[in-house]
């Protein structure tokens, strides 16, 4: 009983040890976000509070924890308060599989990716429970809105991930990751990774497909009714789950943790600064996105993700497949 | 051992708990989120006997794209605003025996198959003639007879969800005339010439414009 109990510490333990430094990424990462965003505008973006401007994250949330949590008279009380929560929590649960290196990861489970899978589709609940229990116009137009759009974009998202499986033979990330050791898969999926790119950017509500939250025309969606500590935490869990996505695609295409060369000034830099490095690429990717791509029409975000993302993809995994076969190329073991 | 038996009592607890509560609770959307929850302990329980790939499957197809959809119907219908009232409600529901009779069914034939598999466990060897590798995750095993054994069936469910999908489209598709569509190429190779025209309008007629 002693020795469940030492394990059961030290699991927590480890559990804060992930917890603690994503929470306080989400925060830069903001930061960096209205930086970039600046940048391309040429504008400065926050720059007071703090060395650059890094504490205005803190401030942000400082600010947002010491403000009033208005609740609507007639919303659904339970829902309402239980849906930025959730958003949150899933937000956070799914860094649990994530290989930092080959010995740094939280569960090495054999589903893997089928559990970042599961836990990223589970995400449109939070949304769609904020926007219902709201009881408004706005926020239920939003939720319906993102709803339908986090839906049609994870069947793009789960054929790509096919793809990467045929070439793996596993469903485990650090063997996805190890797979790439000779070639990472960016090279011979490219196409792939474009389109998980944009789904990315469409199954986390980025800009140009942030119509969930279109503040010309629903306000805020989903998010009108909040305030305080509680809008802090969809945010949060937005900015976590960007992260999730540019972490999950640095595994799947830019070979997680390896470095680019394996010779001698590469192979120094230790393995998880090197899947930061590439998070923190797709990230900065994903922000130029924001400030220079307009707004999708909500008919032209359906039509690219059933007509053209969901026929193309399915039509890579059966070349994938084919060519894999007819080489003699398929992991088999 | 006694951490694994106390973890499946909590998931059985919490999975029979929002069963009872899909069906009792007045809201339907309390319903539908119940549901979720049951989806959620089931697979949880699915992933302690080491079914994880079973287990994801279940969340990521029930909860992730069933369930959404369940949602979706309930609040676009509307249908919260229809109390669910057969438990202290005024008048009681004829459903109320065949919801029974069908649940009756489905325990009995459960208790069959279990208690089969219980005291005669050779009979279940007759069934499947491929030898289960303990060494192999059980995604590769499921693989394995799903696409060597069971190759038609597999196929053939494949056919029925697309009959289903496609029969689900033609019933709901209406050719509807009069409607301005847009096409993007045309948009996109629109000339300035042709998007301007010069007229030179008579008085009192002025120009017909037909777009």
């Amino acid at each position: 009983m002693i020795e469940n109990l030492n394990i059961l510490i030290f699991e927590i333990y480890k559990i804060f040890l992930l917890i603690i430094p994503i929470l306080t990424a989400v925060a830069m990462i903001v930061w960096l976000d209205r930086r970039v965003w600046a940048f391309v505008q040429k504008r400065r973006g926050p720059n007071v509070v703090g060395p650059f401007g890094l504490f205005q994250s803190i401030a942000d949330a400082l600010k947002y924890i010491f403000k009033e949590i208005i609740i609507p008279a007639s919303a659904n009380k339970i829902i309402f308060i239980l849906a930025p929560i959730v958003t949150m929590t899933l937000a956070l649960i799914a860094w649990a599989v994530i290989p930092f290196s080959e010995e740094i990861v939280l569960a090495n489970i054999n589903v893997g990716i089928l559990y970042l899978f599961a836990v990223s589709s589970l995400g449109v609940y939070g949304i769609i429970m904020g926007g219902w229990a709201s009881n408004s116009k706005y926020p239920f137009l939003g939720a319906i809105r993102s709803a339908a759009q986090m839906v049609s974009y994870e069947v793009s998202i789960g054929v790509i991930i096919i793809n990467v499986l045929l070439c793996v033979g596993s469903l485990n990330l650090t063997d996805i990751v190890l797979a790439q050791k000779n070639l990472w898969f960016i090279v011979p999926l490219f196409p792939m990774f474009v389109i998980f790119f944009i789904s990315a950017l469409a199954e986390t509500n980025r800009p140009p497909f942030d119509l969930p939250e279109a503040e010309a025309e629903l306000v805020a969606g989903y998010q009108t009714e909040y305030s305080g500590m509680m809008y802090a935490m969809f945010w949060l869990g937005e900015y976590a789950n960007i992260l999730l996505m540019c972490s999950l695609g640095s595994i799947l295409f830019l070979g997680g943790w390896l470095s680019p060369i394996d010779i001698y000034p590469f192979t120094i830099v230790p393995a998880p600064l090197w899947l930061i490095i590439k998070i923190l690429l797709l990230f900065i990717l994903f922000s130029l996105v924001k400030a220079i791509v307009p707004r999708y029409r909500y008919d032209q975000l359906m039509k690219l993700g059933w007509k053209i993302f969901l026929p193309l993809s399915l039509t890579w995994v059966v070349l994938t497949a084919s060519y894999l076969f007819y080489f003699n190329l398929l992991p088999v073991n | 051992m006694i951490i694994h038996s106390i973890f499946f009592y909590i998931f059985s607890i919490i999975a029979v708990f929002s069963a009872i509560m899909v069906t009792i609770s007045r809201n339907t959307v309390h319903s539908v989120f119940f549901l979720i929850l049951d989806f959620i302990t089931i697979s949880c329980l699915f992933i302690m006997i080491g079914a994880e790939f079973i287990g994801m499957i279940m969340l990521i197809v029930y909860v992730g794209a069933v369930a959404v959809l369940f949602l979706f119907v309930v609040m676009m219908l509307n249908v919260s605003k229809q109390k669910n009232e057969w438990l202290g409600g005024e008048k009681n529901s004829n459903h109320i025996p065949i919801g029974l009779l069908i649940s009756g069914v489905i325990f009995f034939e459960l208790i069959i198959v279990i208690g089969g598999w219980k005291y005669k466990p050779e009979l279940f060897k007759t069934f499947s003639s491929i030898g289960i590798d303990l060494n192999s995750t059980n995604t590769h095993e499921i693989g394995k007879v799903l696409y060597t054994d069971y190759i038609h069936l597999f196929q053939l469910s494949g056919m029925v969800l697309l009959v289903a999908m496609i029969g689900a489209i033609v019933l709901t598709f209406r050719q509807r005339e009069g409607i301005k569509k847009q096409s993007y190429f045309r948009q996109i190779s629109r000339e300035r010439n042709e998007g301007v025209e010069l007229t030179d309008p008579k008085k009192n007629e002025g120009v017909k414009i037909d777009v």
